[in-house]
């Protein structure tokens, strides 16, 4: 009857052992299915514009920015989030950061391209 | 004459305190006006010459536009403001957007040489000049070298090392590891103490990079200063004054002779500020630095000359 104890204890113990792994892996298939999903983002730049030239971005969300150039060489510079890439005609340059603050933010053409290169700007703005 | 005082909160210093601690830098040498001598005498520089230059900047020759009415006829007047001073300078510096930027390279030489033939009519003969973006940065600075000759060189002129450092010809405003070596060369051949002047066309601290008032390698340029105990930086680009230290490195910006801009981040974009017919060429014109002595304190006076203060 002890053995039978005993084996009885071992068994629920594996039983427990066990739930508890897969509780486990359920929660860490949760934690995966809840991370964030990097959006994905395509900019297109031409002189002497962004478009879009409001992006949308969330706090905390991974974005992926995907930039080309319609005409000349340009750049896209966001200096609150401490990222650039150029921007040329026939590349598409992939941009990933994480906004780590709310707000509005300016991003601009950091190459020069003509006289409307002064206005060439936009703004993400995170919620 | 406009004498404003125009602060800058980001640094904490007014425009006289900041000119006085820049004057140990040598923004003194901008000045040359009388009492200079003495006032040098009191601040302990031995040997020092007396002689003042005017620096010119953002004429944009060739620009068109309701923010200046009289495009076609302020660089003349500055001219006139410059022949018209009541002492000869002993040189003059544009720093940078002699021309505004056109696409047709053929338009882009025919506004440099216009340029070149007014300012031909200035009565100083030793002119130095070196590109802004709106002159070179389409062509790697091509047209420019045409007319005007290297983009980035150095001069010396009674004691004082003067540096010129072209951040725009890459229409990426970047210095470049190559130009950036032959500072770093030039500057050792100078002593601890040399009294440098650096002038540039974009600012070379981050001022306001989301209106790309930067230059992208520009704090190694700083770097390689820094150990020079007297660096001042005089440069254009912002169409208006702006001061601001580094470390012991002072940054004085120019007026622009087209329009002025905003404050920095004072408004969304950087549109330039309208015309004000009441107050004609407001924000346009040169500025004088005269030192003041005294007994145990030296201060200076900035006077601002209105290009429309000259008699045309």
């Amino acid at each position: 009857m002890s053995v039978n104890t005993n084996d009885k204890k071992v068994d629920a113990k594996r039983r427990l052992l066990l739930a508890g792994c897969a509780a486990g892996g359920l929660g860490v298939m949760a934690i995966a299915v809840a991370q964030p999903k990097d959006r994905v983002i395509k900019v297109t730049a031409k002189r002497f514009d962004f478009s879009p030239s409001v992006i949308p971005l969330k706090r905390g969300v991974p974005v992926i920015l995907e930039l080309t150039s319609l005409d000349i060489p340009m750049g896209f510079n966001a200096p609150d989030f401490g990222v650039r890439a150029d921007m040329v005609p026939g590349k598409v340059a992939k941009l990933r950061f994480i906004p780590d603050k709310t707000g509005e933010f300016t991003f601009y053409c950091d190459i020069f391209c003509g006289s409307g290169h002064e206005s060439m700007s936009g703004s993400l703005v995170v919620t | 004459m406009n004498n404003g005082i125009n602060n800058d909160p980001g640094n904490g210093v007014d425009r006289r305190g900041f000119l006085r601690l820049a004057g140990l830098g040598g923004v003194i040498f901008a000045s040359g006006l009388s009492g200079w001598a003495a006032a040098a005498d009191s601040m302990g520089v031995a040997g020092a010459e007396d002689f003042f230059f005017v620096q010119l900047s953002d004429t944009h020759w060739g620009f068109e536009g309701d923010v200046n009415p009289d495009a076609k006829g302020t660089l003349q007047k500055a001219v006139a403001t410059v022949n018209g001073l009541e002492q000869v300078p002993d040189f003059i510096v544009f720093t940078g957007d002699l021309t505004h930027t056109t696409d047709d390279p053929r338009e882009r030489r025919q506004r440099l040489a216009q340029f070149r033939d007014i300012v031909a009519a200035l009565k100083v003969k030793t002119v130095y000049y070196m590109p802004g973006e709106h002159d070179a940065a389409l062509d790697n600075g091509k047209a420019y070298q045409e007319f005007f000759g290297k983009t980035h060189y150095t001069f010396d002129h009674k004691g004082v090392h003067f540096i010129v450092l072209d951040n725009v010809t890459d229409p990426a405003a970047r210095i470049g590891d190559e130009q950036l070596a032959w500072l770093a060369a030039d500057l050792k051949q100078q002593p601890a103490d040399a009294r440098i002047v650096v002038f540039t066309h974009r600012p070379l601290f981050d001022l306001y990079p989301q209106w790309d008032w930067a230059t992208r390698d520009g704090a190694k340029a700083v770097e390689l200063l820094m150990p020079y105990s007297n660096v001042t930086v005089f440069y254009g680009h912002i169409h208006q004054e702006n001061h601001h230290m580094t470390g012991h490195i002072a940054h004085h910006s120019a007026k622009s002779l087209i329009f002025p801009l905003p404050a920095p981040g004072s408004q969304p974009k950087r549109t330039p500020l309208a015309w004000d017919a009441a107050h004609p060429y407001q924000g346009l014109g040169v500025r004088t630095v005269k030192p003041e002595p005294r007994p145990r304190n030296t201060e200076y006076t900035l006077n601002e000359l209105a290009v429309g203060a000259a008699k045309s």
